[in-house]
């Protein structure tokens, strides 16, 4: 009988015994098990600090099994910047979704990128406010459906999904920037990769870095969990292209 | 250790925050209280701590939320609308019990008001700084050297309670110089002790499970519990109440005053002792928790009326002191607001305008 090896095992970033209470179909457990995965590769668990915000992403404060403080809405990257000012030695991530990020928390967002803070923002774009039952977000695609614009977005009315890869990618100060999806395997490894890539940045102290990660909202898109990754991919993927936008440490190559 | 020194009420307050350990301060220019980030932008850098000057006030009060749940001891000052927009923060950083000590430099409102000095946060720094109900002990300084003595404390304050403290100062003692005695540097070992003390409940990174969370909300019946532990808290407050009462012993007719109002009312108070009167003055010296029993153990035989006096249109303490006296003794107003200040003149005439109706 051949040996037998254990070749996974579920991350230690997160509590034993628990269930992520994400819904069906849902790309926030992925990105927070890779998270974990990805600090505990760096052996920096025990450094890790989640700075989470507020909406869908505010189920994962208790799941993770790291240190976690919950920002007021928006306010992440500024709670982060008074975090890591004051700990240089943590491991500082903010957890923030496209509400939180790129609406409420935009100036938080925009001028803590802008000063070069160093630290990681995961940021989870998946067009849609989750939690407070799917409302229109920044990200929300022209045509898309919601609660707040049941006729579709327009672009007359409501302007047009805002990039926040493209528009980060506008400042001097950011190092890496980088948008991920997590629909496939290999993607999922890609996403886990760029988010160890961003940690090592941080400990390296090359400033501010930003992993988006597109996902779907199979609940409030009103799709099937088969169906929204066939939206994710047609749709989102078109106005939202995976891929590198900035890598400081590939420039110097 | 203590050393006498010329300083401006805003410098005093950022040098009493750098000697009490304050390691952390972040905040967003506004009028007329721009002396003290400046301050600590030359001063953190001097003693290895941090200064940011942040995009907004509802980035700096965040900022502030982020660092004093490390451990570090962390502060920020504005003024009036500037701490309108704190609000929120402050409010998060009371459900989540972080000590952080917040200055309010008061000018002008409602609004943005006018960038002189005022006395009109009064209900807003003692009965509503956010949302949720929750309370601070907020201490209200009439001189240089009360703003420093203030500052000093209200970090031991903070962190004897796990909640958030205010000082409720204005434009006046703010932006005026006066001789001061500066208190003892604390050592880089006592601060790092101070921290140290932290530790266990600090967002720093822990081994596995020993995580720390820091939660400004809670799930299920937990928030109800947060709340009620915070009330037990404020229930132990009696014990910090701080009041001067100033002639008060065989006064007929008492001046309710607090910060620079007190100090105008003292003036005067002298002149018209000066002249027979039996005037005598209670002055909050922190105005929450407010000295209720100071006011309601007051000897209504002899009291014959009290002269509230703000810089606050409409007045604002004046509901405490009605609280406290219940009717049993007229009250009178003298105030001014908007960035008008009160005159020696004025309150003259209210007290003498008091003297002839009750005396």
């Amino acid at each position: 009988m051949a040996e037998e090896k254990k070749v996974y095992s579920r991350t230690k970033g997160v509590l034993e015994n628990t269930v992520s209470g994400f819904c069906p179909g849902c790309m926030h457990s992925t990105v927070h098990k890779i998270v974990g995965e990805a600090a505990e590769e760096l052996g920096k668990l025990d450094k890790l600090v989640r700075v989470e915000g507020v909406g869908c992403c505010g189920l994962g404060q208790f799941y993770v099994s790291h240190d976690a403080i919950i920002a007021a809405h928006g306010r992440g990257c500024a709670v982060a910047t008074g975090i890591k000012r004051s700990s240089p030695d943590s491991l500082v991530y903010t957890y923030q979704g496209d509400g939180d990020l790129a609406a409420i928390g935009l100036g938080e967002t925009m001028s803590a990128a802008n000063r070069g803070e160093n630290f990681t923002v995961i940021f989870v774009n998946n067009g849609i406010y989750g939690m407070t039952g799917g409302q229109m977000a920044p990200t929300t695609l022209l045509g898309m459906k919601s609660t707040t614009s049941p006729a579709g977005r327009s672009a007359e009315e409501h302007g047009y999904p805002m990039h926040m890869c493209e528009i980060l990618n506008q400042l001097t100060a950011p190092y890496y920037l980088e948008r991920v999806s997590c629909d496939t395997p290999q993607n999922v490894i890609k996403a886990r990769n760029a988010i160890k890539k961003a940690f090592q940045y941080q400990l390296d102290g090359k400033g501010f870095s930003m992993v988006e990660v597109v996902t779907s909202c199979p609940t409030n898109w009103g799709l099937s969990t088969i169906d929204s990754l066939d939206f994710l991919r047609e749709k989102m993927f078109a106005e939202y292209p995976l891929g590198v936008y900035r890598d400081g440490g590939e420039k110097k190559k | 250790m203590s050393e006498r020194v010329f300083m401006k009420g805003c410098e005093a307050i950022a040098e009493a925050a750098t000697r009490a350990g304050c390691r952390f301060f972040a905040g967003y220019p506004i009028t007329p209280q721009n002396e003290i980030p400046e301050y600590f932008a030359r001063r953190m850098p001097e003693v290895g701590g941090t200064f940011v000057q942040a995009e907004s006030e509802v980035a700096s009060v965040n900022m502030l939320y982020g660092a004093a749940s490390t451990g570090i001891r962390a502060m920020s000052s504005s003024s009036s609308t500037g701490i309108s927009l704190y609000s929120e923060g402050i409010s998060y950083s009371a459900s989540a019990r972080l000590p952080i000590v917040y200055v309010n430099v008061q000018r002008g409102g409602p609004g943005i008001g006018a960038i002189q000095p005022s006395q009109q946060d009064y209900m807003q720094a003692t009965k509503a700084s956010g949302n949720g109900g929750f309370r601070m002990i907020v201490l209200a300084p009439s001189t240089v050297q009360e703003c420093v003595d203030m500052v000093y404390e209200s970090f031991d304050l903070a962190e004897r309670d796990h909640n958030p403290v205010l000082i409720l100062t204005d434009g006046v003692v703010g932006t005026m110089m006066e001789p001061v005695v500066l208190p003892p540097m604390k050592s880089d070992e006592e601060i790092q002790k101070l921290r140290d003390a932290f530790k266990y409940r600090a967002i720093i990174g822990h081994p596995l499970g020993e995580a720390a969370y820091c939660r400004p909300g809670s799930v299920g019946s937990g928030q109800e519990q947060v709340n009620i532990e915070a009330d037990k808290l404020y229930k132990t407050w009696d014990k910090d109440v701080r009041v001067e009462e100033y002639l008060t012993e065989d006064a007929e007719i008492i001046i309710a005053a607090y910060g620079i109002s007190a100090r105008i009312c003292r003036a005067v108070i002298k002149q018209l002792r000066a002249q027979g009167y039996k005037i005598g003055m209670i002055r909050p010296i922190r105005v929450s928790p407010f000295p209720y029993e100071a006011f309601s153990n007051i000897d209504f035989d002899r009291v014959k009326g009290i002269l509230n006096v703000e810089m606050s249109i409409p007045a604002q303490m004046r509901w405490d002191v009605d609280y406290a006296v219940q009717g049993r003794c007229p009250i009178r107003e003298c105030l001014r607001s908007g960035g008008q200040l009160l005159t020696n003149e004025q309150v003259m005439k209210a007290a003498q305008e008091m003297i002839k109706e009750v005396l």
